[in-house]
């Protein structure tokens, strides 16, 4: 799935959160924004989710973003899960959704369970799981889903150093075996030149780099 | 742990040999314990009562009252709250008559029912209902509007519809309020379903209470006003325990 957004613009009452904004993301690309806390990068992330209304254009797959859709699946820094529901039942919840059969949307989620590594924690609730391990099952959920575009809004934000390495690891193995194409925003920069096949800097207008660009800005 | 038990005891066997000592002493000390009826006398009165079929006839009247009352408090209350509180258009329709009756005590609403309803028994049920119904309107409505918007992003994102988010959100998700509004309502509608038995029921804990009264059957009052708090309590503490079983995901301490 590609993205093309041109002139978008995104304005809560009177001030504008986002203008006249321009990128692309190519089919199977995990695109990192980066930038300051408030330059409106979950703002973008929203906007392409189809949770709230913009100006400009986004198009996906070249039609216009309307509304939600199971295609474009939204993972948020923390807190995502239903707390009612367990890890399993919280990765089932996309397949329900889509009327996906009990047998087979369970044999899916503790398949995608047991890929984040969690076998053996299905039937616990999320308030019995660590902020990590919640993090894991929340990626499973987005998986379980099978979306052809996911939006990941600082999902290791909150993690300590050691979590967030493992789990930048699975997240760039996964996503990349699955071919699914990605924008990933974060404002640590090791983690947007770790992850990123590009990264793109919001806020002071946009600067557009490649990741070899980096690595070799950060090196020298 | 046995001493606070022993505690606990103790500070209620002390308070019913105050009552026997001061009632069978006709004791007055401004309050006039010389009028009320010793323990024992109440004791005695509870247990003719409890071999009677009166009692249990009462019992069942008032209990089917406050069930019918409450239960169709709590499906309306919940739905007109999530309606007030989703939709603007609903809102705005049905929020200003509701809030113009809201502040009238329901008590206050019997000669009302006495006129409307073709029968008593319905009057009651009706005081019972209205009583039951705006704490769990106003519960539900506020949970509602309090839910965490990250939810409904989520389920959303993942393809659900108004009627999904709905079902797998909004509704699990304001329980907690929701019982909180069920149990406050319980409680009005006991004190409210006896106060209209006074008034015009035939038969029930309430109607047999104020009919002890008149009789001067004083240790049948005090009979009826113990069977009262024992029904409150047994149908609060029925809310309350489904309560904790639907809401069970909640962070609670492991003593509580």
């Amino acid at each position: 799935m590609s993205v093309v957004i041109s002139g978008l613009g995104v304005g809560y009452g009177r001030s504008p959160v986002l203008s006249d904004l321009s990128l692309e993301v190519r089919q199977g690309e995990l695109l990192v924004v980066a930038g300051p806390s408030g330059c409106g990068k979950s703002t973008l992330l929203r906007a392409v989710a189809g949770l709230v209304p913009y100006t400009g254009q986004i198009l996906v797959d070249g039609a216009p973003v309307r509304g939600t859709s199971r295609e474009r699946a939204l993972v948020f820094q923390e807190d995502g899960l239903l707390p009612w529901r367990t890890a399993l039942r919280n990765v089932e919840l996309p397949l329900a959704l889509q009327g996906v059969p009990r047998a087979v949307r369970r044999s899916s989620a503790l398949a995608w369970l047991d890929r984040v590594g969690l076998s053996g924690f299905e039937g616990h609730l999320p308030r019995e799981l660590s902020g990590g391990m919640r993090q894991r099952v929340q990626l499973a959920r987005t998986l379980a889903q099978q979306p052809s575009l996911v939006l990941m809004d600082e999902p290791f934000g909150a993690l300590d150093a050691q979590t967030r390495a493992s789990m930048q690891q699975l997240v760039s193995d996964v996503l990349r075996e699955t071919g699914t194409t990605t924008i990933f925003v974060t404002h640590d920069v090791d983690e947007a030149v770790l992850l990123g096949d590009r990264v793109v800097v919001l806020g002071a207008g946009e600067v557009d780099v490649h990741r070899d660009a980096i690595l070799k800005a950060v090196l020298a | 742990m046995a001493g606070r038990w022993v505690l606990r005891i103790g500070s209620l066997v002390v308070g019913l040999v105050l009552w026997q000592v001061l009632t069978a002493t006709d004791a007055e000390v401004w309050l006039r314990f010389s009028q009320l009826p010793t323990v024992v006398e109440v004791a005695q009165r509870f247990g003719e009562q409890v071999g009677g079929a009166d009692y249990y006839r009462d019992l069942g009247n008032s209990l089917l009252r406050i069930t019918s009352g409450f239960l169709l408090a709590a499906v309306l209350g919940v739905t007109f709250g999530v309606v007030i509180a989703r939709s603007r258009l609903l809102g705005d329709l049905l929020q200003p008559s509701l809030e113009v009756v809201r502040p009238i005590p329901a008590i206050a609403l019997v000669p009302i029912a006495i006129l409307l309803f073709p029968t008593d028994e319905q009057g009651i049920v009706f005081i019972t209902f209205v009583a039951a119904f705006f704490p769990i309107l106003v519960s539900t409505r506020h949970a509602v509007r309090a839910l965490p918007t990250i939810w409904e992003d989520a389920l959303r994102t993942m393809g659900g519809s108004r009627w999904q988010v709905l079902l797998r959100v909004v509704l699990p998700g304001t329980l907690p309020g929701v019982f909180g509004g069920l149990s406050v309502g319980m409680g009005v509608a006991w004190i409210c379903v006896i106060s209209a038995e006074m008034i015009s029921g035939q038969f029930g804990v309430g109607y047999r209470t104020w009919q002890a009264y008149t009789v001067v059957d004083y240790p049948g009052v005090i009979v009826g006003m113990i069977t009262i708090g024992l029904l409150g309590w047994l149908t609060s503490s029925a809310v309350e325990l489904l309560g904790r079983r639907v809401t069970r995901w909640l962070p609670r301490e492991a003593s509580a």
